[in-house]
């Protein structure tokens, strides 16, 4: 097999430094991800008061500051656990991670705890009315990103727990922790425009 | 299987030249019918109405330039191909490596650049002409609504109701009577179009579309439904019958009149009242107010049955009350299982819904 | 032909048996192995669609037939449009740039093997979906069969209340898991492209399939997620009681329109700049020319890229937007045909003062070349919303986009398939039946398609199951119909030449077509490791420099 492209050294071949290619592709996930979350945005801006019938956003949102403030502290817990990866301070890595998983947990319940309110306690359901549909599908489908970073992060935890997680994987801890900003960006935009601009 | 078609390749480049002709003069034919005048033949270069005489204006326009543009690179690209092709014996030498040139990229950028002002300009135009129209005072303003599959004309002011067949007068040198339409649908997306009118218009629920035409011939103008919308989108024909302003105001005084009531098609009209004809249908004067189905207030004044699906005759009137099935598979029009006496009697009835 | 020797190609011979070879393909990470089943698999559901669109043609050849029923008839075209779309036009898509781009930047696979092998998968498993509607869709009281609400399932129609049983649901769901398939596919070309490629390779320096497949790969990561999103919303509005195109409860049937159109544009770019690229690298090979004005090419591809999410409406200029929002749509319908036909120029700037030979591969790419071209100038017409109001929604665009589609994308791709065959299989395409192959097809192609923009002028709408006569539409729908059979006998050629060249085609060896890129190094077909060393370049055509060491390019570029 023959390779006849193969030229003695030339300037070319010193010095060749590429992206790497998972940096790469998480960037990609997270442009098409956005994409998927902008169309639901957009539907939830257009049909903004639009609904024939039931409670309108005024009437039953409340500003969810527990959770937004849980979800974005994780951001920081996410960034200093990294940060103690990369110093190779194993145990400072494990509480902060923890403490990203915990946060998360909370963000997930306590959204799930306000869900359970507007059904039970206000009668807004996916079905009611356009609010109710646009509203549930935004927020679910941000919480089912947010479950899916968790289980990134609990596998991780799990791994860790077991003397598994070494250097070597330390661009892919990075990876999981681009993911999870990319989650709290998303969670903003939906706080901004559900929750602030909405209302 | 040889065909040694090198060896005789001025005989098959005759035959393949002659085949293009031929397919060439067979299609010519047929583009006939586009800008002739064959009746039933609803091409949009023969309008007769404005806004689709403005369209066609705009639309030569359009195909001048692209005609043009096609003849030049066409042209440039078999020139390429004759002039340019490798030739027996010259294997030797590659041509010349050229990378590019930036002026010439340039020249090739500007020139469609100033196409497209052009275009742009034009179009703006006349979507600004046609779009922005308002009805004048005393124009007949009808709502069309889309059902699946058939159309539920309105003319709200003149208190008339009727199904697939649009009635407006036609405009002359001393008077213009433009129709405006409201378009609305009772279920899923429809579109209105009779390319000899207008362009079409979507009939989508939950939003009200307008439109306008201003006929100027008096005829009866086809055209179908647009936008797919099930089973029978192909047989939601639409028909506009233009009438000169006096038979025009002559069609709305029947039309306003409530159903006739004639002692000898009593037993059908009972027979009618008795099934469930009248939860869907309207009979004015009656108490058949049902609005699921076609007005059958002036049925027989109408060219066609079931939106275009057949002609309005005895046999297809028959043939239709006992099984609609049969004619419009999949039409919201159940079969009633009607006996052939029961039939026949409602027919009856039917007919002298003049 | 190539002066080179021919390299000592093992050309494989089968040595093991059919489960073993059966087994290898399950669970092969290999891009070439993956490539070649995208590829196989999208031209089994190219028969299959193209069948169904023989049956449709039949039914139309005459007014009033009776051939099909019309709930077989709007299935037909239903699963015809879904089925060349997603599972021929996207697979080829991927299959391509799978199979070439590693080869084509000199690394040994893609970025992420098991990812690409992952989609794959979800290709075919959404495609057999699709197809098991026929089974699997029968609901409440037996309505429901495969989707028949057509390709773009425009609501309400598709809501619970119109659409019964099961069937539009499969389109929603086997869509959904090609998407995965697509996005999947996209993140690993780009990733690939940007992160193996050889040394000396910079982006300026790829080979311009490889720029095209890059541009592809983004605009599919853009808008594949509105088609997602939308079909999610409908899901929910089906069966959880949401409203988003529930007109009855304020929702906007436009909306969907919208959100299709905003992927529908772009996916047809999708389609169609995989066929560039495969042009942009024939061309300059049987012209004996590097490719005119690379740069120019690369930004007139970005700019179309970029373009093209922006002109989606003008597939609803009939729905009563804004004379405002025609009229941009309008200029920017206009405003994209600027990059493409300066792509045409440059194509036509390729060939003028070569030496064209006029091989399979060329005779693809100029039947191409005029078709794109009439295909570009009947968009523009289209562009012209007023003009629009009466063409669109009839068989004149129907015409203009099976014009793109099959004169484009499936010609370019007849023209990549001749070319890069002899590369993958390791012998060449039978030159006589490819001859058949191509003027059967094309002279079919042009008696449909060319006839098909006249119905449309006299008023004929699309989707319609049957036609009355004496709307001048007969003879003009029978003529549309004779050239579909011809096309089907052009395809069958095709297959036949397929599957006869692989075992007794001439041997190809390495280079035959005396071209330019890396994938001309690797043996036919390339071993598994691809190459042996990795490859430094110091130019666009690092094979043009090793034949031409006394004229290389990198002193010109």
């Amino acid at each position: 097999m023959t390779n006849e492209a193969y030229l003695p050294i030339t300037p070319e071949a010193t010095g060749w430094k590429l992206p790497s290619s998972r940096k790469v592709a998480v960037v990609c996930l997270i442009l098409t991800e956005t994409g998927l979350f902008s169309i639901f945005v957009a539907g939830y801006v257009f049909y903004l008061g639009k609904s024939l019938t039931g409670p309108t956003p005024r009437d039953v949102l409340d500003l969810p500051i527990l959770s937004t403030i849980c979800l974005l502290s994780s951001s920081v817990t996410i960034t200093l656990a990294e940060r103690a990866f990369n110093r190779d301070r194993v145990g400072r890595f494990k509480i902060f991670w923890l403490a990203t998983i915990v946060l998360a947990g909370i963000f997930l319940a306590s959204t799930a705890a306000e869900w359970r309110r507007l059904i039970y306690q206000k009668g807004l359901t996916i079905s009611t009315n356009l609010f109710g549909t646009t509203f549930y599908s935004l927020v679910g489908l941000h919480a089912s990103h947010v479950i899916v970073g968790m289980c990134l992060l609990m596998l991780v935890f799990i791994f860790s727990l077991g003397g598994f997680v070494t250097i070597m994987h330390r661009e892919r801890l990075k990876m999981i922790s681009w993911y999870w900003h990319f989650v709290d960006a998303v969670w903003i935009v939906v706080f901004t425009v559900v929750y602030v601009a909405g209302r | 299987m040889r065909l040694h078609l090198y060896r005789h390749r001025k005989m098959v480049r005759a035959l393949l030249l002659f085949a293009f002709v031929l397919t060439c003069v067979i299609v010519a034919g047929q583009v006939e019918p586009v800008l002739g005048s064959t009746d039933g033949v609803t091409s949009i270069f023969r309008p007769l109405s404005q806004p689709a005489q403005e369209i066609k204006e705009t639309s030569y326009l359009v195909l001048a330039i692209c005609a043009v543009i096609f003849v030049i690179v066409a042209g440039l690209l078999i020139y390429a191909m004759v002039r340019f092709r490798h030739r027996a014996g010259d294997e030797a030498s590659e041509p010349p490596q050229v990378y590019g040139s930036n002026q010439i990229e340039l020249a090739w950028t500007v020139l469609p650049i100033l196409i497209v002002f052009v275009l742009i300009l034009v179009t703006s135009r006349t979507i600004a002409d046609i779009q922005n129209r308002k009805p004048p005072p005393g124009t007949v303003q009808a709502t069309v609504v889309g059902h699946q599959w058939w159309w539920e004309i309105r003319y709200p002011e003149l208190g008339i109701v009727t199904a697939n067949e649009l009635h407006v007068p036609a405009s002359d040198g001393t008077r213009r009577l433009p129709t405006f339409l409201k378009l609305q649908s009772a279920d899923v997306a429809h579109s209105f179009w009779v390319p000899q009118l207008a362009g079409k218009t979507d009939l989508i629920p939950n939003r009200e579309n307008l439109m306008w035409i201003e006929p100027t011939q008096p005829g009866t103008y086809l055209g179908n439904c647009a936008e797919y919308c099930g089973m029978q989108h192909a047989r939601m024909l639409i028909r506009v019958i233009v009438q000169s302003p006096a038979e025009f105001e002559r069609w709305i005084a029947e039309q306003k009149r409530a159903a006739a009531e004639e002692p000898s098609a009593q037993a059908g009209r009972q027979v009618f009242f008795a099934n469930s004809c009248v939860n869907c249908h309207t009979i004015r004067g009656t108490s058949a107010q049902g609005a699921f189905g076609p007005d059958l207030t002036h049925l027989m004044s109408r060219e066609t049955l079931a939106s275009g699906a057949a002609p309005n005759t005895t046999e297809t009137l028959r043939a239709w009350v006992r099984d609609p099935q049969k004619l419009k598979v999949g039409c919201l029009m159940p079969n009633m299982q009607l006996s052939d006496t029961e039939v026949d009697q409602i027919v009856s009835y039917l007919q002298t819904l003049k | 032909m190539a002066t080179q020797e021919i390299a000592l190609a093992e050309v494989r011979q089968p040595t093991t048996s059919l489960i073993d070879r059966l087994h290898s393909l399950v669970v092969t990470v290999d891009h070439k192995k993956l490539g070649l089943m995208y590829i196989g698999t999208a031209i089994g559901f190219l028969v299959v669609a193209g069948l169904m669109a023989l049956g449709l043609r039949l039914q139309l050849a005459v007014p009033n037939n009776t051939f099909l029923e019309p709930d077989v008839f709007n299935r037909f075209f239903t699963m015809h449009g879904t089925s060349m779309v997603f599972l021929v036009g996207m697979a080829l898509v991927s299959g391509f740039g799978n199979y070439l781009v590693p080869l084509m930047i000199g690394t040994r696979d893609m970025a992420f093997p098991r990812l690409n092998a992952f989609g794959y998968w979800m290709y075919l498993f959404g495609g057999l979906l699709l197809y098991f509607s026929y089974l699997g869709a029968p609901g409440l009281a037996g309505h429901g069969s495969a989707p028949d609400v057509g390709w773009f399932a425009y609501a309400p129609l598709t809501g619970a209340a119109f659409s019964r049983g099961h069937s539009t649901d499969y389109w929603i769901l086997s869509l959904l898991l090609t998407s995965i398939g697509s996005t999947v596919s996209a993140i690993n070309v780009i990733a690939t492209a940007v992160s193996l490629r050889c040394k000396g390779m910079t982006l300026m320096r790829m080979p311009l399939l490889v720029w095209l497949m890059i541009v592809v790969n983004f605009m599919i990561l853009l808008a594949l997620p509105a088609l997602s999103a939308a079909q999610i919303m409908l899901l929910i509005d089906r069966y959880l009681g949401g409203h988003f195109f529930d007109t009855q409860a304020g929702g906007s049937a436009v909306i969907w329109q919208h959100f299709f159109w905003i992927f529908g544009h772009p996916e047809v770019y999708i389609l169609i700049i995989p066929a560039f690229a495969c042009v942009s690298e024939i061309v300059p090979v049987f012209s004996r020319k590097p490719i005119f004005g690379y740069p120019v090419m690369v930004g007139a591809t970005v700019m179309i890229g970029l373009i093209s999410t922006s002109v989606w409406a003008h597939h609803m200029f009939s729905v009563g937007m804004t004379s405002v929002s025609n009229i941009f749509f309008a200029i920017s319908t206009f405003t994209v045909a600027v990059p493409t036909g300066i792509k045409i120029f440059n194509w036509l700037g390729t060939m003028y003062g070569g030496k064209i030979r006029f091989d399979l591969p060329m005779l693809f790419c100029i039947a191409f070349l005029f078709q794109f071209l009439i295909a570009g100038l009947t968009g523009m017409m289209l562009g012209v919303a007023p003009l629009n109001w009466q063409l669109t929604d009839s068989y004149f665009v129907v015409a203009h986009f099976h014009y793109t589609l099959v004169g484009g994308f499936l010609c370019g791709m007849f023209a990549g398939f001749y070319y890069w065959y002899p590369k993958a299989v390791g012998r060449l395409l039978d030159r006589r039946l490819g001859l058949w192959h191509f003027w059967l097809f094309v002279i079919g192609f042009h008696v449909t398609f060319d006839t098909m923009h006249f119905p449309g002028l006299l008023g004929m709408p699309r989707r319609i199951f049957t036609y009355d006569a004496g709307r001048g539409w007969d003879t003009l729908n029978f003529v549309t119909s004779i050239g579909g059979l011809l096309q089907a006998v052009g395809i069958l050629c095709f297959v036949i030449n397929i599957i006869r060249s692989a075992k007794k085609g001439k041997l190809a060896g390495n280079d035959p077509w005396d071209a330019w890129t890396l994938e001309w190094t690797t043996s036919s077909p390339p071993a598994e490791y691809n190459f042996a060393t990795e490859p430094v370049v110091r130019s666009r055509r690092p094979l043009w420099d090793l034949k031409h060491p006394e004229d290389p390019d990198w002193k010109y570029e």
